[in-house]
């Protein structure tokens, strides 16, 4: 049965190459029946596939793959290689399940645009790379998903290119995101030439034997693949492009936040966690980097008016929940967080979609009001979303999958008590920003009539979702709260255990804080946004509450900085060197050759007398170095 | 190592081979540049022939042979040359025929 593996990659790259050459000559039934069907088979197969995993396990709980050899150069021989194991099936079960329910969603959706097929072209590719990227045994072939991956959001964030600002948003994603491939690249080359092969699990094997813990070579190369993470995975600095990317279509946005892309970065630091462990210095920076981020973005989230916006900052804050999961040693945790993240966040995207969809393309949430009558599905599925996403105690998996982070942040080595608190602050904070959401859209007073209404091809995967955003946490619970360990337990097999152990008296304080930090901001939100919101119009009135408004709205001002430091020179060097000095040299070279020929040409007069005479003159010469010499 | 005494042919040979050279530079008119050209070749079969007499070998004079033979080929390219320069430019000025300068 595992031999089948193939297939999950095969079914999508059909569905795309299908949808390619004769996409534009099928009817739309036709054409969703092609771009939905091959994910749903694929997703059919990874399930398939994962009972037969679960019922007998491959030896080592590895199971390999080789397709063919994708190159042979000098002993370099890169494979197109599939590698599962409990990781890499996680990952393919999340991609093809919740890509197979925003597919679906997107068959209703995308019905009255002219471009069904392009769109549904490029769904499929991306689906694909993402496989490829989470199955690949190798580094190079997980750098062909990697960049698919990057290629596929370009086109997708400007599928409506005719809006200028759409292309501009596209671009903006594709070249950030370059910024961190590039480091991962030169970590790859790096990785070659110092382990002297690409294929991941033989890698880290001989990282670990090579390598002493802390060593200056895995410290660099661990930096160079966080780099990388950093600009798939959204993470400060290289965050900006992904509130700008809400500028797709938005079960795209759903499909990027949730199944693919950004939790592109988290695989790969999952995947190589060998080298990270060896390089403390870099688990360090891997925990700040997430804790800044989840902060920030937090914090940013409460500034924005466009509920696409909202979920984009909520989305890098929560892929800082798993970035700080990493840094700290809680592997399985980041890993559980990745899973739920996917089901809850897919889920309030496609029921942000519905909303927009339904209400003449709003995105603007103080435009909405009153949505919990006209729309009762959508309601109560982003409710449970949104209880996820802040983590509400006890019946939600975003509490249980954030508070195991939270936990080993306390307690693990690598861990201390303020990424714990700064954690904990950002708890809060998802409350807060996300239920403000929640009451400004969904209560008051219907602010006008619904376009249309939604079908079931929308309600059937938010209603899906939902369940699995509730339900999902019980995959993995604390000790105190039953001690299900099914996942931790399944992960053990490919990533190592975790380090924190907290007794039972820390354990109830911690899952208490968390807890109580999240009804604290739904409980603040409701406070403040819910009825007459007279404390925020008030604190808008001052320069203070504006200023931060403003700021918090642009996301703290990094565009406006990278814009002064980088694009602002960059564009005055470009118009300064219109002429371009480096080509000015090159036709430096062709006035010179154009020079010399002029004066050569001058001595070719014709007539045979010159050249006689310059023959004797020359044959004079030669004889006087010769008796001379 | 100049030596003590300059065989008197080999003086006779350079004026000659200097007197065939300004006339193919001096002159414009091509059947005199072929006569020079001759005179050239002449003053190098001299110094041959001059060399052969000195060293007491035949190589000397084998080579004059040769200079012959060459110089008679030569000359038969040459009135070629200088019938067809007259049919097409109706002169025997060399430097007319200067139509393929630079």
């Amino acid at each position: 049965m595992l031999e089948l593996l193939w297939l999950v990659l095969a079914f999508p790259l059909a569905g795309f190459l299908v949808l390619l050459t004769l996409g534009r000559t099928m009817p739309k039934r036709g054409v969703a029946l092609v771009g939905v069907g091959s994910i749903g088979l694929a997703a059919g197969t990874t399930f398939a596939i994962a009972a037969s995993y679960l019922t007998s396990p491959p030896p080592g709980g590895v199971f390999e793959e080789t397709l063919w050899t994708w190159w042979h150069v000098e002993g370099f021989a890169p494979s197109i290689g599939l590698h599962l194991d409990a990781l890499s099936l996680t990952f393919i079960l999340v991609v093809t399940w919740v890509g197979f329910l925003i597919h679906l969603y997107s068959a209703e959706f995308m019905a009255d645009d002219e471009d069904y097929a392009r769109y549904f072209t490029y769904m499929n590719l991306f689906v694909t790379s993402m496989l490829a990227l989470v199955l690949a045994d190798n580094l190079v072939f997980l750098l062909l998903g990697w960049e698919g991956v990057g290629l596929c959001s370009y086109l997708l964030i400007g599928f409506w290119y005719k809006d200028p600002a759409n292309v501009h948003a596209a671009r903006k994603a594709f070249v950030v995101t370059r910024i961190g491939d590039v480091a991962l690249t030169v970590g790859i080359f790096l990785l070659f030439q110092w382990l002297g092969t690409l294929h991941i699990e033989d890698m880290l094997a001989r990282a670990g034997t090579v390598w002493p813990i802390g060593s200056g070579a895995a410290v660099a190369a661990a930096m160079l693949l966080l780099g990388g993470a950093m600009g798939k995975s959204a993470q400060v600095p290289l965050q900006t492009w992904l509130p700008d990317a809400m500028a797709g279509p938005t079960p795209v946005s759903a499909l990027i936040h949730a199944a693919t892309m950004v939790t592109a970065g988290v695989y790969l630091i999952a995947r190589t966690h060998t080298i990270f462990e060896l390089a403390p210095a870099a688990m360090r920076v891997v925990a700040v980097t997430g804790m800044v981020t989840l902060l920030l973005s937090g914090f940013a989230a409460l500034g924005q008016r466009d509920i696409k916006r909202i979920l984009a900052y909520s989305t890098i804050s929560q892929i800082g929940y798993m970035v700080l999961g990493l840094g700290v040693g809680a592997w399985a945790g980041a890993v559980f967080h990745f899973m739920t993240h996917a089901f809850f966040k897919a889920l309030l995207f496609l029921g942000a979609g519905i909303i927009i969809h339904c209400l003449y393309h709003e995105h603007d949430i103080y435009q909405m009001g009153g949505l919990r009558k006209q729309l009762p599905v959508t309601f109560w599925t982003f409710l449970a979303g949104s209880a996820a996403l802040a983590g509400f105690p006890l019946v939600t998996s975003g509490f249980y999958s954030k508070d195991l982070i939270l936990t080993q942040a306390f307690t693990s080595p690598y861990g201390s008590w303020w990424l714990w608190a700064g954690g904990l602050l950002g708890v809060f904070l998802t409350g807060l920003y996300i239920f403000r959401g929640v009451f400004v859209a969904f209560f008051g007073e219907p602010q006008r009539e619904l376009e249309r209404h939604p079908g079931w091809l929308l309600r059937i995967p938010v209603i899906v979702l939902g369940i699995f955003a509730v339900g999902a946490g019980f995959l993995e619970t604390p000790d105190i709260l039953g001690g299900v360990k099914v996942l931790s337990n399944f992960l053990g097999q490919a990533l190592p255990a975790m380090a924190g152990h907290a007794s039972t008296g820390t354990e109830i304080g911690l899952e208490t804080a968390a807890g109580l930090a999240s009804l604290l901001g739904i409980g603040v939100a409701a406070a403040l946004f819910l009825g007459q919101r007279t404390l925020v119009h008030r604190a808008m009135e001052t320069t203070i509450g504006r200023r931060v408004q403003r700021l918090w709205a642009a996301g703290w001002g990094f565009d406006w900085v990278y814009d002064r430091l980088l694009a602002r020179p960059y564009a005055w060097l470009a118009n300064t060197n219109r002429d371009d000095v480096v080509d000015g040299a090159v036709m430096a070279t062709r006035l010179v050759t154009i020079g010399l020929n002029r004066g050569l040409s001058v001595t070719q007069t014709g007539r045979v007398r010159f050249y006689a005479a310059g023959m004797a003159a020359g044959a004079v010469v030669v004889l006087l170095i010769v008796v001379l010499s | 190592m100049v030596p003590d005494v300059v065989d008197p042919a080999l003086v006779l040979s350079v004026l000659m081979f200097a007197v065939g050279l300004i006339g193919l530079l001096a002159r414009r008119d091509i059947v005199f540049m072929l006569m020079s050209i001759e005179i050239m070749l002449n003053a190098g079969g001299l110094a041959f022939v001059a060399a052969g007499a000195r060293w007491q070998q035949p190589d000397g004079q084998v080579m004059f042979l040769f200079i012959l033979a060459m110089a008679a080929a030569e000359v038969a390219v040459g009135l070629a040359l200088v019938l067809r320069l007259h049919r097409l430019f109706g002169t025997v000025d060399a430097d007319a025929a200067d139509t393929m300068r630079g």
